[in-house]
């Protein structure tokens, strides 16, 4: 019954939790390609690339405090250095490590802005918001022949159909279905089980008592601006390789950079649960299949239910999934053994 | 170079017309256990403020162990050594206590010595029943406290403490006494406090501020028997 930001209750519980995830991965890998048909694999890539980018924001506003409405950037910005890079190099691995890397310089340049400008907190919502319509337009009026970086054509607002997919290194020979679906899986396993681990550092722990309250995190002697600084350009690089496994399991559209997008994600870390990785993740799967269902049924908007969603989780379930789960699992327990009210606080950070 | 561990060569601090500072000239040794006083908006805590680094004093120098630190940043202050304990408590309000403490153990590398410096922290302060309670949901004398126990903690160099007996019951202030007396032994202690009670308490020497400067300064029996001192300060809050 350690509070969780001891080592030990940390260690117990975040390892137990990456176990379960493990075990989860190695299941999906092996089974869903043999069980599912081909739309379906590809369709749960995508959901699993999208499951990265719900991570990148439940980092960075669960954990960091930062509210970034522009998500979206760093997401589009992954895929379309990825692309840019692979037709110019014509191979997939330096391509596919600017996914990342192009987001989180930018993340550097724009977060020094954000940060060591001490704008305060509505500033930085309103300018990350600002900067992800900018380059939404950007790219949408790349349409001409004109524009092209290297060999690769922006293609405007039809994105770039053409991106190359995934090799495995040194290799001509694109990723199948099945093994660019394993590769999802792990990456979304690897962001969980990294985002874990980081938390529990010394820096992760640091990154909390900024978001619990800068000023006395300064007055101990952290330094504030460079810890928002840093976890900012972590979660942009995780969305950069979002971004990345997204462009491989659609193509590489400005869509990404819309404000349904960086809407989307949003709603997925309030649904899931503020301050939880597991929680998102599993909101933006659920949610994902639901819209997707609902899309096809066609009687509703999918935006309007997202919406509905939304205001429905704010009101009634302010916490989210994951912690009212955690909640309902320690009443279960406590009514059979005394013990279980540690329990929910453990589980809900 | 002088013995001083802190000397503000006149300190101004300004907020539009207000001047909350106005020339203060304070110096400190290694070692003392200072007391400030004064009426409120005196600018006590406006000086906590310019030392901390919260905020820039609009003129003068700082020089803390010989160094000017005004208007550095403010954990680069910390780091230099200076710890504070704010009038309004300024704590981790969504972590526990064992999380509180476990943060001010900055500079402790190794895990199980944090843990064991938690322990030793809470039993002298003697908070150790609330170590699993969330911040956000204790009483303003815990949490005084438990932001005293940080700044142990965190041994800084020299220790600033703004009202730390308000909200308190009174066996919290003699526990409170009687640990300031001991930091005292290792560290140096600037104590801002109301409670003329417990200035007695703790204190030999005095400096008391009324708007924005050092009116007086001296041992404690002689400033507080200073009939300006009274006319100021316990005339109007105290004789009453
Ligand atoms: N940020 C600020 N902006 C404007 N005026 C301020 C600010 N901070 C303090 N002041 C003013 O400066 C003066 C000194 O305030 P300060 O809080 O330092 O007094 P104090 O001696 O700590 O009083 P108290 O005993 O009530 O805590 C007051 O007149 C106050 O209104
Ligand atoms: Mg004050």
């Amino acid at each position: 019954m350690n509070s969780p930001l001891t080592l030990p209750a940390i260690c117990r519980s975040a390892r137990a939790h990456v176990a379960l995830a493990a075990i989860a991965t190695i299941a999906a890998i092996v089974i869903l390609p043999q069980a599912a048909p081909l739309y379906t694999l590809i369709n749960v890539t995508l959901y699993l690339s999208m499951g990265v980018f719900a991570l990148s924001l439940a980092l960075l506003w669960g954990y960091g405090g930062i509210l970034c409405f522009g998500q979206s950037a760093f997401f589009g910005l992954g895929a379309y250095a990825y692309a840019i890079a692979a037709i110019n190099f014509g191979d997939t691995t330096l391509a596919a490590a600017m996914a990342m890397l192009v987001p989180a310089i930018f993340a550097a340049g724009l977060g020094y802005f954000l940060f060591y400008g001490r704008l305060n907190d509505v500033y930085l919502g309103v300018i990350t918001l600002t900067v992800t319509l900018i380059l939404f337009k950007l790219i949408n009026s790349t349409g001409g022949d004109a524009w092209r970086i290297g060999t690769a054509r922006l293609g405007g607002f039809n994105g770039i159909p053409n991106t190359p997919l995934l090799t495995l290194p040194f290799s001509r020979v694109p990723l199948t279905p099945a093994q660019m679906f394993s590769l999802a899986a792990i990456a979304l396993f690897g962001v969980y089980t990294f985002s874990k681990g980081l938390l529990a550092t010394r820096f992760g722990r640091a990154v909390i008592a900024v978001r619990e309250n800068e000023m006395r995190a300064e007055l101990l002697g952290y330094n504030a601006r460079r810890l928002k600084l840093s976890i900012f350009v972590i979660s942009a690089a995780i969305a950069g390789l979002a971004g990345l496994l997204f462009a491989n399991s659609v193509f590489v559209s400005p869509t990404m950079f819309s404000l349904s997008m960086a809407a989307q994600v949003l709603i997925w870390v309030v649904v899931g649960g503020l301050g939880t990785l597991f929680g998102p993740v599993a909101a933006c799967f659920a949610l994902q299949m639901g819209t997707t269902a609902l899309g096809k049924l066609g009687i509703v908007d999918p935006n309007i239910v997202l919406g509905v969603v939304l205001i429905v989780f704010v009101v009634f379930v302010p916490g989210g999934i994951q912690p009212a789960l955690a909640n309902l699992l320690a009443r279960l327990s406590a009514s059979r053994s005394p013990a279980g009210d540690g329990v929910a606080r453990e589980v809900t950070r | 170079m002088s013995g001083n561990l802190l000397e503000a060569q006149g300190v101004a601090m300004h907020f539009g017309g207000v001047k909350a500072l106005d020339g203060i000239d304070f110096t400190l040794k290694k070692g003392e256990l200072r007391c400030l006083i004064g009426p409120n908006g005196a600018g006590k805590t406006t000086f906590f403020r310019c030392l901390t680094g919260t905020h820039k004093p609009t003129h003068g120098r700082i020089l803390f162990r010989g160094e000017d630190i005004a208007g550095r940043e403010r954990h680069e202050i910390a780091r230099a050594g200076m710890g504070v304990k704010t009038q309004v408590p300024s704590l981790f309000d969504g972590l526990s206590v064992h999380e509180n403490l476990w943060l001010a153990l900055r500079t402790v590398r190794s895990s199980r010595d944090r843990e064991t410096k938690i322990d030793e922290v809470m039993e002298r302060v003697g908070i150790g029943a609330l170590r699993h309670g969330i911040l956000g949901r204790m009483a303003h004398g815990q949490r005084q406290l438990v932001e005293l126990a940080m700044v142990v903690a965190s041994d800084p160099e020299l220790v600033l403490l703004d009202e730390p007996a308000a909200g308190m019951t009174d066996g919290e202030v003699e526990r409170l006494a009687s640990i300031i007396r001991d930091l005292n032994r290792s560290h140096t202690v600037v104590v801002v406090e109301h409670d003329m009670q417990f200035i007695r308490m703790i204190a030999d020497f005095v400096t008391v501020f009324h708007q924005g400067r050092i009116l007086v300064e001296g041992p404690v029996g002689e400033v507080l028997a200073n009939p300006v001192v009274r006319d100021v300060y316990l005339g109007k809050k105290h004789a009453a």
